[in-house]
């Protein structure tokens, strides 16, 4: 279970957590939603130790990430595995290199067997004989593909998701959605899911929380957060312009 | 006011601070998780291979410079016969090193610089850490080691190629005795000389890789933040190269 607790993050006089405190459900995809520039990737970051709190407590299965040395941190983040908002794929590899990686660094595998395992969890993401094309020759959509073949790869416990979908088609979008829920299915992982993608998150999250103003506004699984009759939180599944979030 | 004095005399203690701990766990890092031998021969590749070109040229003309302006200065002491101790001396004690630092600066450090960036503002380096993989051991580190060791065999190449430079201009067009050239030089140039220069390409080598890396490690964001980054590397580095240079030479004279 990943816990937050009192966390405040402030980038010089912008406040962007303010005492946020969340607990993600082990084995269950929770979606992070809120206006832009609310601070869900900032939130999402702070959860893998990528960035740290000005104040508050950050635990992962009990253990704190905040303040701890390096080489325990990276014992933590073993745990995780991360799909980026631009994929944040390795633009001197290719596409095989950047999903091998991992194995080649972490593991003993032999060459063959990282062969095996790379080809086959890039057609796991309905992706076959593009493990020559660079990172450049891709999509969007392909990207993040790739980038969520690469976070699956070493079976993670929790696997975090930043925007997985923005910029993408409508189709894309389904697919990769899809592609994550039955993901989720097969490996059993614990997903943090930050998306702007209202109604369709709620089809594959099992909890939303709900961030604004540096706060979790509400939690909830996904039916109470679709019927919520908080204002906030009302305005914004229906992207209505009047209400208290003014965005102009 | 002097708030704004006291702002910025914190500001640059921490930065100060956060370049030497981004050197010392450079260092750490080469010792404690060695990388991988591969990554530090493509870095010799860029960094030195890659280099040799514009070395090749800088250094002969440079050394065809020195051949003309000794000439000039010798023949008014009527000494033209230490041409070849006065242009091997300037180029191995002085300006191979600091030329070859300042070239590779330009080439390589700025491209260092840019390519770190890069990978900081696409989140390539967020995703090395969220991999459980150190950024140094792949990304600073092999250009640590190659910058190392390709400056002292770069400003060897400098030396030589100047040299010949000097030959060229002093002996072919001028007329000094092509005897004398070689002769007074290596009556002249001693091991402590030869050994002076390779330290201080060294310690270069050292200097371009580390602000280099940390110009690109600590990028600012978007494309503007990484031309600034590349800008201030290349100013830095300079600055420094020739800031070590003089505190160097005064060591070791």
């Amino acid at each position: 279970m990943i816990c937050l607790s009192d966390v405040h993050k402030s980038f010089g006089a912008q406040t962007v957590l303010d005492g946020l405190d969340l607990k993600i459900p082990d084995g269950q995809i929770t979606a992070i939603i809120g206006p832009s520039g609310e601070g869900k990737s900032v939130l999402i970051k702070h959860m893998i130790g990528l960035m740290q709190p000005d104040s508050g407590q950050i635990e992962v299965d009990g253990e704190s990430i905040v303040g701890i040395r390096r080489s325990k941190l990276n014992q933590i983040r073993e745990k995780f595995g991360m799909l980026f908002q631009n994929a944040a794929l390795f633009d001197s590899m290719n596409v095989f290199e950047n999903v091998a990686f991992q194995l080649q660094e972490k593991t003993k595998l032999s060459k063959d067997e990282i062969r095996v395992r790379v080809l086959s969890a890039l057609e796991d993401v309905g992706l076959k004989n593009v493990e020559h094309k660079y990172t450049d020759e891709l999509s969007g959509g392909m990207k993040k593909r790739v980038g969520l073949a690469r976070a699956v790869l070493l079976n993670p416990k929790i696997i975090l998701f930043d925007e997985p979908t923005t910029g993408l088609d409508p189709i894309i979008k389904r697919a990769i959605h899809q592609l994550i829920k039955e993901t989720h299915e097969k490996f059993g992982f614990t997903a943090v899911i930050v998306s702007h993608e209202i109604p369709e998150i709620f089809d594959i999250a099992q909890n939303v929380a709900m961030l604004y103003h540096g706060k979790i506004l509400q939690f909830g699984s996904a039916d109470e957060i679709r019927n919520s009759t908080h204002p906030v939180v009302k305005q914004f599944i229906s992207g209505s312009l009047d209400g208290p979030i003014q965005m102009i | 006011m002097v708030q704004a004095l006291g702002h910025t005399t914190v500001s640059f203690v921490r930065e100060l601070g956060r370049l030497g701990w981004f050197l010392v766990y450079s260092f750490y890092m080469v010792f404690r998780s060695p990388c991988s031998l591969l990554y530090i021969l493509k870095q010799i590749k860029f960094i030195g291979a890659k280099s040799l070109f514009v070395i090749f040229l800088t250094a002969a003309f440079t050394g065809m410079v020195l051949g003309l302006q000794g000439y000039y200065t010798l023949t008014k002491f009527g000494s033209e016969g230490m041409l070849g101790t006065a242009v091997a001396l300037s180029l191995i004690r002085e300006l191979g090193p600091v030329l070859t630092a300042l070239m590779v600066t330009g080439r390589a450090g700025s491209a260092i610089t840019a390519e770190i960036g890069i990978m900081r503002i696409s989140e390539q380096i967020d995703a090395l850490e969220t991999m459980a993989l150190d950024p140094f051991k792949y990304l600073i580190t092999p250009k640590l080691i190659a910058a190392m060791i390709a400056l002292p065999l770069l400003c060897a190449i400098f030396d030589v190629v100047g040299i010949y430079g000097g030959w060229l201009v002093g002996v072919k067009l001028l007329g000094v005795n092509p005897g004398a050239y070689f002769y007074e030089m290596e009556k002249a140039v001693v091991w402590r000389d030869v050994s002076s220069g390779i330290a201080k390409s060294f310690s270069f080598g050292i200097i371009i890789a580390w602000i280099g890396c940390y110009k690109g490690y600590f990028a600012g964001h978007g494309a503007e933040g990484v031309s600034k980054a590349t800008t201030e590397s290349v100013v830095l580095t300079s600055v420094l190269v020739l800031v070590w240079d003089y505190f160097l030479t005064s060591v070791l004279l």
